[in-house]
């Protein structure tokens, strides 16, 4: 297990809508890879070659991204995925984000682990969401998530015109959470909007601390990605104790005009990725904290015409100082007779890439947060 | 004069098919009747359309507008203004079921046109719905028809017709959908129109027989040279679909329901009230009116009162509508549109064709937050129209004790039930000010502010978040 001076911290980015493995780490001199990708296959001289995986090649749009790969912190997972890939979007996710292929699940993983870091829920901030509405991956009754779509607004009743002295405004915000306190009988989603509430006004009081004593001289690009890890760096260097950050970038689901939209989604990606490694490093503050990048599936081999349906396995990533950079797993065959359906059939289940950094960066027992014993990697 | 049960029943069945209504539009409605007010819910073509001369005259940015938060405000505008709250609430039922994101389509205007589609076949055939919908080129271009071809399918509208909009997971095979997708070749969007020098055109459906497999195909089981048509045909008549849009309807308009994905394996919560919808579908032949008509006029409706948790949409339009200060063009829509994406709910803008989800699950810290200080806001502010109306029938009830002042709070913000804890909570409130006078300039003013107050912790309930 990595060693930490301070608690280990995870950020989760989830690419959302299912990138195009084949075209992120492109196989650029596999044959087959020319044949099935006559439309959208990147050209050769285009892709940027990796040391020590002949025949293997970021996306030209990856260059910040490729240039953490070189000084060693980015672990490449290939031929992530599950058996019997559904190749539905909302399926797909729910599978990653349960850890439950053949039920469907309600409890995150990374509520799950939020649950066992903090089994007593003493900081509603051990859990934040950057974002738009919470993913499946952190719902789990009873484990409070702070969920923030702008660190700069976040309140409770901060605004009740009529509201005559902050004397006023405290009385009015007890009586609130008195309105919320735990009640007997009134069924579930009663109580879970209490907590909810209680939470909230907890957590928003400590939260709104972080911008204040931020600062940096990195400047993050005008993106939903870059504000959304900016605003956690800023909650992260503000040392609240919060250790799972969870945000997502997309949509990656090019079955159209593939080629402008996917190069987009990376250079927002990688940028905003390679600046905030940047402001952590400006901090002194990168050795405690991973990143890992997932998707719900890869695309499918052969091109569409313009872009790329629905595939099976697909890469994942993980990103740190303290990560030993490398490629993980192999990269799945693209002979036609070797493909599922057509696609990429996964040789590594996603359960044992969240077990290795469950269990060898944030210390916890996998076996009850994934459901089984899956195999581990040395990444970390 | 309706009773009080009248009105709460009347408030009930306003939120569920529009946005709620102010106390006065309770009453009058009250007055007119319950079976009444559902037949002319039921007919919107009855009632006056919004004025779009008059819109556009006051916000000419509404007219096509080209992109967010534009296009979103129109629509909150006709939310709030409508006439014709269930053509309304149906085309954001419908937006939500056949779920077609700005994030791709990347053109606002068709998504604009798209829900226009919705108001005009909502409350029609299912069977004509899913023509136009799989005619309508924002969904050709979301789901890729466009690049479904004879000889090179693309399967994604193939497959979320079955999966999402239709039947539901488990009731047919990946064969299906293979058969299903190549009946949909040719279905496309005709050549665009270069913008300049004239502007922006709007798409068109085309179709092109010569990029048609007219090939036989077995679909669920029956074989033939099916085209889009066909397929639609078979599959408005199975039993899966009536059970998929039955189970929809109640989720929308009932009590929330489990997450649709696991429907395959879930059972509903009141399988009799489904089975009674499935019924009206059976015997209309499909037609949704027919289905809404069982629907308000159940007991299974008329008791599921504050039984859904508010989704952004129905909060922020049920909030506006109540406090009166968006009639008619002004300004102010702009930020109405962002306060529901804020909350979770970007209008025309879904996160992915599988759409929000709904019930509990637009709760979590971020989205309470929101939800609590945009009400509360609102409703705490007296200088608002509807909060002065609320506050003026209150003095014409005369002097009244703490308790009155609560349940008369309660009565004209919806009316509100709430638990006994935000009860008692609310009833302390009142009792740190004593009884509530009116008979001076001052005690006007403090009873006013009080009321404000008052209305403002009602909004920050959790019992608020229901609908």
């Amino acid at each position: 297990m990595a060693t930490t001076k301070k608690d280990p911290v995870l950020v989760v980015l989830q690419l959302t809508g299912a990138n195009d493995y084949l075209n992120t780490i492109i196989p650029y001199t596999n044959g087959h890879y020319r044949d099935a990708r006559p439309k959208v296959g990147i050209p050769e001289d285009q892709a940027l070659p990796i040391d020590g995986a002949p025949g293997l090649g970021f996306n030209p749009n990856m260059a910040p991204f490729k240039k953490l790969y070189d000084e060693g912190k980015v672990a490449v997972i290939h031929g992530i995925g599950y058996e019997n890939s559904p190749r539905s979007h909302f399926r797909s996710m729910d599978i990653w984000h349960t850890c439950e292929p053949d039920i469907v699940g309600t409890e995150g993983w990374a509520a799950r682990v939020i649950r066992d870091l903090d089994p007593n829920s003493e900081n509603v901030l051990k859990g934040v969401n950057f974002g738009q509405g919470l993913p499946r991956a952190l719902a789990l009754r009873g484990v409070p998530i702070t969920s923030v779509s702008s660190l700069e607004s976040y309140g409770v009743l901060s605004s009740v015109p009529g509201v005559a002295a902050e004397a006023e405004r405290a009385q009015i915000l007890e009586r609130f959470a008195r309105m919320y306190a735990p009640a007997v009988g009134t069924g579930a989603v009663m109580d879970y909007l209490g907590q909810t509430g209680r939470d909230a006004l907890q957590g928003a009081d400590i939260i709104r601390s972080a911008p204040e004593r931020y600062s940096s001289t990195v400047e993050y690009a005008e993106t939903p990605i870059a504000k959304f890890l900016r605003d956690i760096a800023q909650v992260y260097l503000a040392d609240l104790g919060t250790q799972v950050f969870y945000t997502q970038h997309g949509s990656f689901d090019t079955h159209f005009n593939q080629p402008p939209m996917h190069t987009k989604l990376w250079i927002d990606v990688s940028r905003a990725i390679s600046d905030f490694f940047d402001d952590l490093k400006e901090h002194d503050a990168g050795d405690n904290l991973i990143m890992m990048l997932f998707t719900e599936f890869g695309r499918r081999v052969k091109d569409n015409g313009t872009g790329t349906d629905h595939g099976a396995g697909g890469v994942a990533f993980v990103i740190g100082n303290q990560v030993k950079g490398g490629m993980y797993s192999q990269y799945p065959s693209l002979k036609p007779e070797d493909l599922s359906q057509g696609d990429l059939a996964p040789n590594y289940d996603f359960r044992g890439f969240y077990s290795t950094v469950i269990d060898r960066w944030l210390g916890l027992d996998p076996v009850p947060i994934v459901g089984g014993n899956f195999e581990q990697l040395d990444f970390v | 004069m309706p009773d009080k049960e009248q009105i709460a029943l009347m408030g009930h069945l306003m939120r569920r098919a529009g946005f709620g209504a102010p106390h006065e539009e309770l009453a009058a409605r009250a007055a007119k009747g319950y079976e009444a007010t559902v037949e002319e819910l039921l007919h919107p073509e009855h009632q006056e359309a919004v004025d779009v001369e008059l819109l556009y005259r006051f916000l000419p940015g509404y007219e096509g507008a080209l992109g967010p938060p534009l296009n979103q405000a129109e629509w909150v505008y006709r939310m709030i203004n409508t006439q014709r709250p269930l053509e309304e609430k149906m085309a954001l039922f419908w937006h939500q079921l056949f779920a077609t994101g700005n994030s791709k389509v990347d053109n606002p205007p068709e998504l604009t046109q798209q829900i226009a589609m919705f108001r005009e076949h909502g409350l029609g055939h299912f069977r004509n719905l899913l023509v136009e919908l799989a005619r309508n080129p924002a969904m050709i271009f979301w789901l890729d028809n466009n690049g479904n071809h004879r000889g090179a399918i693309n399967e994604n509208w193939g497959r979320e017709l079955l999966e999402l909009f239709s039947m539901g997971v488990g009731n047919y095979s990946e064969d299906d959908i293979k058969e299903a997708s190549r009946a949909f070749t040719g279905w496309t969007i005709g050549p665009k129109i270069p913008r300049n020098p004239l502007g922006r055109f709007y798409w068109s459906f085309e179709y092109r027989p010569e990029d048609h497999d007219d090939g036989p195909k077995t679909f669920l089981g029956q074989t033939g040279d099916f085209n889009g048509e066909d397929i639609i045909d078979i599959v408005v008549k199975q039993p899966a679909t009536a059970r998929f849009l039955a189970r929809h309807l109640y989720n929308f308009f009932v009590a929330d329901e489990p997450q649709v994905p696991s429907w395959n394996i879930t059972p509903p919560n009141d399988p009799a009230a489904i089975d009674a919808l499935i019924a009206s579908y059976d015997q209309s032949g499909g037609d949704i009116r027919a289905m809404l008509r069982t629907l308000f006029n159940s007991d299974f409706f008329k008791a599921a009162r504050y039984s859904r948790v508010k989704s952004p949409a129905e909060l922020v339009i049920g909030t506006a509508r109540l406090v009166g200060n968006y009639q008619g063009p002004r300004p102010g829509f702009n930020a109405l549109a962002f306060e529901c994406a804020y909350q979770g709910q970007e209008l025309l803008n879904p996160p992915s064709v599988e759409s929000w989800h709904t019930g509990a699950e637009w709760i979590d810290g971020g989205a309470l937050v929101r939800r609590v200080n945009f009400a509360a806001g609102l409703l705490g502010n007296t200088s608002l129209p509807g909060v002065q109306s609320i506050i003026e029938n209150l003095q014409e009830r005369g002097p009244m004790t703490p308790a009155q002042l609560v349940e008369a709070c309660l009565e004209l913000s919806g009316p509100v039930e709430v638990s006994d804890s935000t009860y008692s909570e609310l009833l302390e409130q009142a009792r740190q000010g004593g009884d509530v006078h009116w008979d001076s300039e001052s005690n006007r003013a403090e009873s006013g502010r009080r009321a404000g107050l008052m209305l403002a912790l009602i909004a920050a309930s959790r019992d608020f978040q229901f609908a």
